[in-house]
Order: C-alpha cells, then structure tokens, then sequence
C-alpha cells in the first residue's frame, strides 16, 4: 500500500471497530518492485518510497530541536543518519512518520513529501500514514502479552484489515523476510518476549513489516543487541534493502558505512538545534566528505 | 526510640491478629452450612443467613458492573488523554473520595434514589457501594496503566493502529492484570459495608432474589442487625456471618496480594 491509496484509495480504512465487513482486501503480496542495484536508487519516477524534506523545522514547545532540514532520501535504498548525540537524529526520524507529534507540544515547520504527497498536509491522516511508513525502535517492544503469532498480526487485527485465512501465509512471509522463520517456526504461540533480544528486535521488524509498509524507519535497531545478533539486524538491513525505503538513525559509524547507500550526517549547531551538514552517497561521505565538520565526526575527533 | 518505634509497628499488626482471633474463636462454632443455606425464620428465633449471603451476592456483583466501566475507563482517560492539570485535579477528587465517611455516601444515594419512590430499594444500595468502589478501581487501574511501558503504545501507534485501539488491545491488555487486582480489592471492600446500606438497601429478613426495586439484606447489614438483638442465638448468627464474611475478603485480598506480588506487568 502506498501513500496515494492510504489517503484517498477504497481500502483507506476509516477508523472504525475492525470488522470482516471492510469491502477492499487490502493486497498482501506487495507490488513487485524492480531490483535496482543499491548504488543506482530507483529514480522517483517509479515511486514508491521517494521522501522529499523541504525547509523542516523541528520544535518541542518554544524549543527548536532540528532546524532547516533539506534532504532527499532515495526509494529502495538504505539511508543512514549518523552525528552525536542530542543532534536531533531520532527527532527527525519520527517527523517521517509522525510519530513527533505524540508529545505535548511538539510540531513541525517546512513540508515532508511522501512520493509527492506532504504527510503534514490535512488530508492526510496520521494513523494511515504509520501504515506506509513503518519504524522499529531501539529497543525491541514485543507486546508481552501477544504470542509470537500474534505479535508478528498485531497490526493487521488491530486494524481490522485482515482475513482469517490469510493470516497464516502472512506470519510465514514476515517472519521469513524478517530471517527469523526458521528459529520461532515450531513456537508460534509461545509470547514474543520468550525470544532473545535479537530475536526479539527480528521479530518487531517482522511485525513492521507485516503491514507492507513503503518506508521502514530504524531507530538505533541495534544499539540495545549484542554483536552477533547486531550482525544478523545488519544483514537482515541489507536483504530488505531492495524492497523498501529505509532510513535508519545509527550511533555506530561502521554499521552507518556497511549497511547503507547514503549517509546524512547532523550535528548539534548554536542554541542546540540540530541541523544537517551534508548528505550524498555513503562511501563519498566517508571517504571525501566536504565538510570539515563531517571528517572531524567521520575521524572520530568528536561525537 | 528504637523499642517504642518496634512497639508500634507492633501495633499496627496486632489489630489483624486480634480481629481475625476473636471473629473466628466465636464464628466458627456459629457457623455451619445451614447459615448460609437457610433464611431466618419468619417468626421467633432460628434459621440462617440466606437472606444476606443471597443479597451480598447480587448486589455487590451489580455495583461492580456499574463500578468497573466507570472507574477503568476515568483510569483511561487520566492516564492516556487528559492534560497533566484535569488528571490532576480529577486524581485529587477521587482520593478525597474515599477518605469520604461511607454513611454519607449512603445518604447522598438515599436523596436521589429512595426518597423520590418512596422505597428502600437493592439498587440504591448497589450505587451506593459502586460511589465506594470507583476511586478505588480508578486509582489502581491508573497505576497499573502508568506501569505499561510507553514503548509500547508507540509500537502500536507506529503500525497505524489507531489510538482508541492502541489503548483497548495493548495497554489496557497489557495492564489487565493490575486492573484485576483492584477490581477484586474493590469488590473486597463493597462487601463489608454496611454504612452505605442502611439507608439504600436497608436490610431484609427474607431472600430477595432479583428484585433491586425492594429491600435486600447483605453480610454486613446482617451482622449489625443481629448482634444488637437480646437474644443470644441472633448474637451467635452474627458471629457465624461475621466469620463467613471475613474469610471471604480475607480470601480475596490473600490471593490478590499474593498474586501481585509474584507478577508485576506482563
């Protein structure tokens, strides 16, 4: 499902008692997508996950926390936001999907474009929205109550757009994709939080991905994992990589230069408002940056 | 200081034990199975406590279905939507709300309920343990509600489900324990009022099954009833009552603490 089709499409689900009454199945096989090498993003033309950031501004209260953001992140491709911290990375993150304006007081200034759609526009509702733009936390947030199965459905019941009978192939396609089939396949109905912490974190992807989402945001996903299970979420990154947008906030240099196509590097500028110093492909911004302050960051000079 | 601090805490222990000594070295003779199977005898002395057993059980059960509603979803709407100031202030007025003297409460209800039928009536009664149970349901759902991790309504949120689902699915489910918990506390109370019935409910020597636009009679109303009769008997079915009641909240609080001290959230 995309943007276009959430907004104004048959299956833009009103927010109603789930039902079995909801006219339009939504598609569960997700449109097939050209594979485009990771160096070459699709171009916009082919939709499907473009974010254009116009002139954004991020406040909490009478606090600009981001100012003045302008960036393009690609279609299918893997971005990657690096800088230090308290640079407002994962506030800008939760603009994508306005999961920022759950606090009191927060908002925004400048327009984020969704395949030419501005999310912040008043046609455009934020619940429908999350639907297109998913996000995996930092910490893996199973819902402990929920099983596996459950876990992987929850945001198909929740939302009442489901069929009984395809739930089953959907919880075996998420949890595949997510590369956590083979482990949790014979204990399905056994709670999430039974899991591991990577496990745990595969299984929050799963359910991300359950919903077939355009865009995938990754807050940290693996700062809170050991370097195994961290290694699995990277390589797990780089599957899902030709599939979906993602954009990914990350602490680690080296997990922002092995997992993704471009790189935007914040940092922190007067009066503590983050601010973007510059973005391009991941291995020029690692290698040839033009800003100073970005080689300082790259070299490990601050941060 | 030390040894009269130690006199104290003591102290504070000391009134469960005695209660629960006395209440059972004088109710367990009383009580046998006739007490809670027969009704008092219409004329002269004998019998059981049918009547109250068979009141307690529909009344209490009534005001808690008036109760839970309310108080879980007042716990709600503090927890989840309201601004820090009305949380605030509706918080405050729940707390003082049980600091309320329970007969007024009873009085409160008799105005509105009684006096305009004329007509000591269950239901009156069971609104009037319901106006106890609320603050009680409200606070601990609430409290259990704040113990949901905050991760987890964003998760839900984040997969587009909508907030008014988000909070029944996940944090109301989550928090389901908790809300038992004090459900059951609540329930535990209703039952040994007797302040709030007096002047609703009343008190009745016959079984009332069903019908909440009369009399009914209840454990407490019982007790109080029988144990300022002159006659010994009556003395002795109040004990038994008096017994039958405590084991049962006794029971309910046990199990509940035992519970919640064994779990917190999930």
């Amino acid at each position: 499902m995309n943007l276009e089709t959430a907004v104004r499409g048959p299956d833009a689900a009103i927010e109603g008692p789930p039902g079995r009454s909801e006219p339009a199945p939504v598609p569960v096989m997700p449109v097939p997508r050209p594979v485009v090498t990771p160096s070459e993003p699709a171009p916009a033309a082919e939709g499907g996950g473009e974010i254009t950031i116009k002139g954004l501004s991020v406040y909490y209260g009478g606090f600009r926390a981001v100012r003045d953001v302008e960036l393009t992140i690609p279609p299918r491709a893997v971005t990657a936001i690096i800088g230090p911290s308290g640079c407002g990375k994962s506030t800008f993150l939760r603009t994508l999907n306005r999961m920022h304006e759950l606090v009191p007081g927060a908002r925004v200034e400048g327009t984020v474009a969704l395949d030419g759609i501005d999310i912040y526009s008043p046609e455009v509702d934020p619940v429908q929205l999350r639907r297109v733009v998913g996000m995996v936390f930092q910490r893996p947030n199973p819902f402990p109550t929920m099983s596996i199965y459950d876990n992987v459905t929850a945001g198909l019941r929740l939302t009442g757009r489901h069929k009984r009978s395809e739930l089953d192939d959907i919880v075996e396609r998420s949890l595949r994709r997510a590369a956590l089939w083979d482990e949790v396949k014979d204990k399905l109905k056994q709670p999430g939080t039974s899991l591991s912490g990577g496990q745990q974190q595969r299984l929050c992807i799963a359910r991300a991905l359950s919903v077939d989402p355009e865009v995938i945001l990754m807050d940290e996903p693996a700062s809170a994992l050991d370097p195994i299970a961290t290694l699995r979420v990277e390589e797990l990154i780089a599957e899902l990589r030709r599939q979906y947008t993602i954009v990914i906030v990350t602490h680690n240099m080296q997990q922002a230069s092995r997992v993704s196509d471009r790189t935007a590097f914040f940092t922190m500028g007067e009066e503590r408002a983050g601010y973007l110093v510059e973005a391009g492909d991941t291995v020029k911004i690692f290698t040839n940056p033009r800003e100073r302050l970005t080689e300082d960051y790259i070299s490990g000079r601050f941060g | 200081m030390r040894t009269i601090a130690m006199g104290a805490a003591f102290l504070c222990a000391a009134p469960l034990i005695a209660v629960l000594f006395f209440v059972a070295a004088n109710g367990i003779s009383a009580f046998s199975l006739d007490l809670i199977t027969k009704a008092p005898r219409a004329l002269g002395i004998g019998g059981g406590a049918a009547n109250a057993v068979v009141g307690t059980l529909q009344m209490v059960p009534v005001a808690a279905l008036i109760a839970v509603p309310v108080g879980v979803l007042g716990a709600v709407y503090i927890a989840e939507f309201a601004n820090r100031r009305s949380a605030r202030v509706i918080r405050f007025c729940a707390d003082v709300l049980v600091g309320v003297p329970s007969i007024l409460i009873g009085i409160f209800v008799f105005t509105f309920l009684v006096l305009p039928f004329h007509q000591f009536n269950a239901f009156a009664g069971s609104v009037a343990l319901a106006v106890i149970m609320i603050p009680v349901v409200m606070r601990t759902t609430e409290e259990s509600l704040h113990l949901v991790p905050n991760a987890l309504r964003e998760a839900s949120l984040a997969l587009g489900v909508p907030a008014w689902r988000t909070v029944l699915s996940v944090v109301l489910r989550t928090g389901l324990p908790g809300i038992l918990t004090g459900t059951m506390l609540a329930i535990a109370r209703a039952m040994g009022e007797t302040a709030p019935l007096l002047f609703t409910a009343l008190g009745s020597r016959v079984v009332n099954v069903g019908d909440f636009g009369r009399p009914m009679d209840a454990l407490p109303l019982f007790i109080y009833v029988n144990a300022r009769q002159p006659v010994d008997a009556l003395n002795q079915q109040a004990w038994g009552a008096a017994f039958l009641l405590l084991l049962v909240v006794l029971i309910i609080n046990v199990a509940v603490r035992a519970r919640s001290w064994g779990q917190r959230i999930g």
